[in-house]
């Protein structure tokens, strides 16, 4: 009897579907989720008054309604979809890349730092800005709060990165348990400043860490458009290494990565990415968890259909969260981390759940 | 030739190789044994370019492996290590594309596939596949990963003058009879194809039966070096493991090295009989 004999009946045989297949299908998804995010809003303005909504755009029609039409479906729906959309990528992208780093599923965004560095800058410009840093706050207008998160989580992740490196190279484990402790150290600062605030910024705090979309703007999108290009171009660049980080680093090494160089492009794409989501939209969680987790099963862990499908598919899971956001008790808006954690959680428990069950597949 | 020249590592103050000269020749298999802490995986890992040495260098036909860029030094070198952990569900086959697929080779997926294929036919898991790799047994999953090495260096461009380096940290450690004879008799047929191979390894009768050259090591120090019937006397071997050994003839022609203390008991059991 051989070996293989000897297992028969035991069914552990992977199923892989074709890869284009998946991405068409994946695509197929964030398209129509995206026609929905334009056609369904608490206003009742549909798809149907696009045209009009259009050629008020262009100036060919100036009457009220189809002004209105614009107004809602241009100004406020659209550049609210594309946000939602980078919000998404950004956030599944950024996971799935940190998972394979630190080479372990339940890795998130929020390890290097970015998101607590981030959330205390926040706390710090929604709670002083009123006080002591007024002078310094004023001049941004309401553009204070994302600034302040960006590089608030950029400055956090540049710190950790200068704590676990020694001669020239990053010891990754150093980097995670570091990461930990700033986290702990942002979190009780964060919390000592919020004591200290009153009960209209201690609502504004809560309302940004639990995330929202509903201050998108065209503005806005502008302002993400070069980090999303960034990622674009990075991503596919960094694919063939972290297959080989899923090894671990020596082998990495041994398979011709340049196993430096793809770990601090890894974490600087990561932080400029959750920096940039956060900075626009706030805390927003599971995205970066549950939309690679979902990939690694349809198509299994090789990153080359992980990270560009994570990008649709976490594209996709924030704008049908940001319509059921501002649907579900309208004329007033969920927190769209209320949503996804709401829809999210229970989806990433059965997962995993369901991954016990089949044997660690 | 993969050449280590008077290479130190040091761990702290604590040196694990001290000053080591070794050459790997292509077309020869070149074990390297020794006891435990001897330095025998260091060293591995140090001519494999993954360890930088404190002081001397090692050299890959010439250049100094700190020079060449990560993806041509996996062109000309691959590496099985000791143990490889795997925490996402990879499928057998896709492992071993791995070695063809993450090195910048430009290889495409279809004839990587092809090339995967031949190697775990060599190692004997033709039928594997599909399978998921983490449930696999030890010595299955050991086997994939000399498929990965292979495929490496079977994809990988690369000039007939150039040497192709295998390096492996005891292939055979989880493996059983059947198994471990299998995996060597693959691995001498790469060094008989023109590979430099270097194996480390404990079996001293593996290594006696299968290597063309023996390098013995203890305390960070190559202290023998030479084809097999040379090196394999019993005063240098107890010696160097600390615990007296036998040369006993195998009954067919052949001779086995085994502990003082099991031959005694293998004498007392026949004895009894």
């Amino acid at each position: 009897m051989t070996i293989a004999e000897g297992r028969i009946g035991y069914d552990s045989n992977a199923v892989r579907p074709a890869r284009g297949t998946v991405f068409l299908a994946l695509t197929g998804l964030l398209l129509l989720s995206a026609i929905l995010s334009l056609a369904i809003g608490p206003t009742g303005v549909s798809l149907q008054s696009l045209p009009r909504a259009f050629s008020a755009a262009a100036g060919y029609t100036n009457d009220a309604s189809a002004e209105r039409d614009r107004l809602v479906l241009i100004d406020l729906r659209l550049p609210r979809t594309l946000l939602a959309a980078f919000v998404g990528a950004a956030l599944a992208t950024s996971g799935a890349m940190m998972q394979g780093l630190f080479r372990n599923p339940l890795a998130d965004p929020g390890l290097i730092g970015v998101s607590s560095g981030a959330a205390l800058a926040a706390i710090a410009t929604i709670v002083l800005g009123h006080g002591i840093a007024a002078p310094l706050v004023a001049p941004f207008g309401i553009y204070a709060l994302p600034i302040a998160a960006f590089f608030g989580g950029l400055v956090t992740t540049i710190t950790l990165v200068a704590i676990a490196s020694r001669r020239g190279e990053l010891a990754v484990g150093t980097l995670l348990l570091a990461g930990i402790a700033i986290g702990a150290l942002s979190a009780s600062l964060g919390g000592f400043i919020s004591y200290a605030s009153d009960d209209r910024e201690l609502r504004d705090l809560t309302l940004w860490s639990m995330g929202s979309l509903s201050g998108a703007s065209w503005q806005k999108v502008l302002a993400v458009l070069p980090f999303a290009v960034a990622i674009l171009l990075v991503v596919p660049r960094l694919m063939r290494g972290l297959n080989g980080f899923l090894l671990g680093e020596a082998e990495a090494m041994h398979l011709g990565i340049d196993i430096e160089r793809t770990k601090r492009l890894t974490i600087a794409t990561t932080a400029a990415a959750v920096g940039a989501a956060v900075a626009v939209a706030g805390v927003i969680g599971f995205v970066g968890l549950v939309a690679p987790h979902v990939m690694r099963l349809i198509s299994g862990p090789d990153h080359r259909a992980v990270l560009p499908g994570s990008a649709i598919l976490g594209a996709t899971f924030v704008i049908v969260a940001d319509i059921i956001a501002r649907m579900a008790i309208r004329p007033a808006e969920l927190p769209i981390g209320i949503v996804l954690a709401l829809v999210g959680a229970p989806v990433f428990l059965h997962l995993v759940l369901r991954r016990n069950i089949s044997g660690g597949g | 030739m993969l050449e280590a020249r008077r290479v130190s590592v040091m761990a702290g103050q604590k040196r694990l190789i001290d000053d080591v000269s070794l050459a790997i020749t292509p077309g020869r298999l070149t074990a390297v044994i020794g006891p435990n802490g001897a330095g025998k995986s260091t060293l591995l890992r140090v001519m494999a370019g993954e360890l930088k040495p404190s002081e001397g260098a090692v050299f890959l036909d010439g250049a100094d492996l700190r020079h060449i860029p990560a993806a041509r030094l996996a062109a000309r070198r691959s590496v099985v290590a000791q143990s490889t952990m795997l925490s996402f569900p990879f499928t057998v086959l896709e492992t071993v594309m791995l070695g063809a697929t993450v090195p910048a080779f430009g290889i495409r997926d279809d004839d990587a596939a092809v090339v995967a294929r031949d190697a775990l036919a060599a190692v004997g898991l033709a039928n594997f596949e599909m399978r998921m790799l983490n449930q696999l047994s030890g010595g299955e999953r050991q086997r994939v990963h000399i498929a990965r090495a292979l495929c490496q260096l079977a994809t990988a461009p690369r000039p007939d003058t150039e040497t192709a380096a295998l390096l492996l940290d005891e292939p055979t450690a989880s493996l059983d009879l059947k198994h471990q004879c299998d995996v060597l008799g693959l691995i001498k047929a790469q060094s008989t194809e023109g590979r430099a191979v270097m194996l480390v390894i404990h079996d001293l009768n593996l290594a006696a039966a299968f290597a063309d050259e023996i390098v013995l090591m203890a305390a960070g120090k190559i202290v023998g070096k030479g084809n097999p019937d040379d090196l394999l006397n019993e005063d240098l071997l107890s010696h160097t493991f600390g615990c007296r050994l036998r040369v006993v003839s195998s009954g067919d022609g052949g001779r086995l090295i085994l502990p003082a203390a099991i031959t005694r008991r293998m004498i007392i059991g026949a004895a009894a009989e």
